[in-house]
């Protein structure tokens, strides 16, 4: 489904990727992880056409997006939620979602979307009218992902979506990741540094340090794997 | 007391002038987080704009009236939309600093080009809409005082409903809270951008030519005072904030207004500094405006 090549991206003269390609297929987690400053982020901007690589590749479907704007990028299905939520801190829960679905004119397939992120986050229904930035932080989460979700996404990238959220509320939103990919088919791309939940999740893992990518299979194997419970398991 | 009412009424009308340009170059900070110091030279060509219009509509009918007032409107946008395109939108992404020098340049160039294709020598403004004053005891309203008012509040309504309840306008609040999650959901901020540049210029042709009902001078240097004014007032309000921009515009042109009809009137135009300086010594982001911290 996306598959990135060669890819290169600096921020002035730091290399932040230093050349790192690899391939999620179609209806699979996968996982990203890695260290602070490893490229994580980095990497899924790129995808999502907030930054430009500098060299290489990205395509989606079969198409080459390299060089296409965020908003058109949206457009074909691919749904980035940023690292730290980004809710419009301003606006209404309804006015985040609405804003999910900028996209969309068919107001049943709108409605039918809404419907499904309530499915899976009740939460989101009883915060209507509260603004965004009003929300703890896993309910911004959640409004962040159910945003993303009415685009009618089929494929979405999670940026650390445990980062500073409460323990019992990680294993809520881990779940409803799973949810979303079982129930709905789509493909995701989770990034995160909590790589035990993150391997048990997924199917496929990258691992990312300092822009290249040193390890990578299937997540059931990497979780054994001596040296990455070393570095990232917490031994 | 009838006097109160009277300079009363004149600040509100002269307020509502300056809160139509306020909400200009309160609107561009919001999504560009830049002064646009060119803001007061669109007000100028939208009384350029009438003026010349107004010579080709009956003088004294509402509607040909209202057809120069939307026309002005029209051409401002345009202006505005295409300022934006040819000249800030290229240094995007670069320091702050060099957009509000460009803005400044910007403003210079629409000045001297006024002189040249405008003439420097005042003109004057054409009486477009009908004229007659009404008395209320000793009070004296004039038509002219009673359409600054009445369009300047319909525009206002009009903003409002357009940013709380379009699309676009959303996606404009979204795009000032936060552009890149803006982009991930699928806006085109370059379109909103323009967009708001485009609102922002209509209000101020609009605020010129309300302007040029009252006061019946126009020049190309004409938009140098309201437009510092209105400035002042869109700080004043708390600059990003819409509501913000009217209320300050409100409360400048009333304080000018008794002031400049009070003993100190030489100090009318440095009365409008003082109080800003006044008001952000105690509120530091404006009246209405607030310092968001980001949850993290
Ligand atoms: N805007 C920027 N300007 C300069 N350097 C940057 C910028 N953003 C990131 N970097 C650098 O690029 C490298 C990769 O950063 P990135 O944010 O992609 O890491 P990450 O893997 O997401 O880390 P974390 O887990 O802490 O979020 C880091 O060395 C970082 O300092
Ligand atoms: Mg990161």
């Amino acid at each position: 489904m996306l598959q990135v090549s060669g890819l290169q991206v600096s921020y002035g003269a730091i290399a932040a990727l230093r050349g790192i390609s690899f391939t999620i297929p179609e209806g699979a987690i996968v996982t990203l992880i890695g260290g602070n400053g490893a490229g994580k982020t980095t990497t899924l901007r790129t995808i999502s056409g907030l930054l430009r690589a500098k060299t290489g590749k990205v395509e989606f479907l079969g198409e080459d997006i390299t060089a296409l704007p965020a908003h058109q990028i949206v457009a074909r299905g691919l749904s980035h939620v940023p690292e730290g939520r980004m809710v419009f801190s301003n606006l209404t829960v309804e006015e985040n979602l609405s804003m999910g679905a900028y996209l969309l004119s068919d107001k049943a397939l709108i409605a039918k979307n809404r419907d499904y992120v309530f499915s899976i986050f009740p939460r989101m229904k009883e915060r209507l009218k509260q603004t965004a930035g009003t929300l703890s932080g896993g309910e911004q989460q959640m409004l962040a992902i159910g945003r993303a979700l009415m685009g009618n996404p089929k494929f979405l990238m999670l940026d650390e979506p445990s980062l500073g959220i409460a323990p019992r509320l990680i294993s809520t939103i881990f779940e409803k990741i799973v949810e979303i990919n079982k129930n709905h088919g789509i493909t995701i791309l989770l990034v995160e540094q909590n790589a035990n939940l993150a391997l048990e999740i997924s199917q496929q893992a990258y691992v990312l340090e300092t822009g290249s990518i040193v390890m990578s299979g299937e997540s059931k194997k990497l979780r054994a794997d001596p040296q990455l419970k070393a570095t990232y398991l917490g031994g | 007391m009838s006097e109160f009412l009277q300079q009363l009424l004149n600040g509100l009308s002269l307020g509502a002038i300056y809160a139509l340009i306020a909400l200009g170059y309160t609107m561009v900070y919001g999504v560009l987080r830049f002064i646009n110091f060119a803001h007061s030279e669109v007000f100028m060509v939208g009384a350029f704009i009438g003026y010349y219009l107004g010579k080709l509509v009956p003088e004294g009918t509402l509607w040909g009236g209202l057809l120069v007032l939307a026309g002005a409107m029209i051409g401002c946008a345009i202006l505005g939309i295409l300022v934006e395109r040819i000249v800030y939108r290229p240094l995007r992404g670069g320091p702050t600093i060099n957009v509000l020098i460009t803005a400044i340049g910007v403003s210079l160039l629409l000045q001297y080009t006024g002189q040249i294709v405008f003439g420097a020598a005042p003109r004057t403004f054409p009486p477009i809409f009908p004229a007659a004053n009404f008395h209320l005891g000793t009070l004296t309203i004039s038509s002219n005082q009673l359409f600054v008012i009445g369009v300047a509040v319909a525009l206002m309504i009009g903003l409002q409903l357009i940013v709380f309840k379009t699309k676009i306008g959303t996606a404009m609040r979204a795009v000032s809270l936060n552009p890149k999650a803006a982009q991930l959901v699928g806006v085109n901020n370059n379109v909103v951008i323009s967009f708001t540049f485009g609102l922002g210029s209509a209000l101020a042709a609009a605020g010129g030519i309300l302007y040029a009902l009252n006061y019946p001078s126009i020049d190309p240097l004409m938009g140098v005072m309201p437009g510092l004014k209105a400035f002042v007032a869109a700080i004043l309000g708390g600059i990003g904030n819409i509501p913000g921009a009217a209320l300050g515009g409100l409360i400048l042109g009333t304080v000018e207004t008794f002031i400049g009809g009070s003993q100190f009137s030489t100090y009318k135009d440095a009365i409008a500094f003082a109080i800003l300086i006044v008001i952000l010594l105690c509120k530091p982001a404006g009246l209405l405006g607030k310092f968001t911290a980001e949850k993290v």
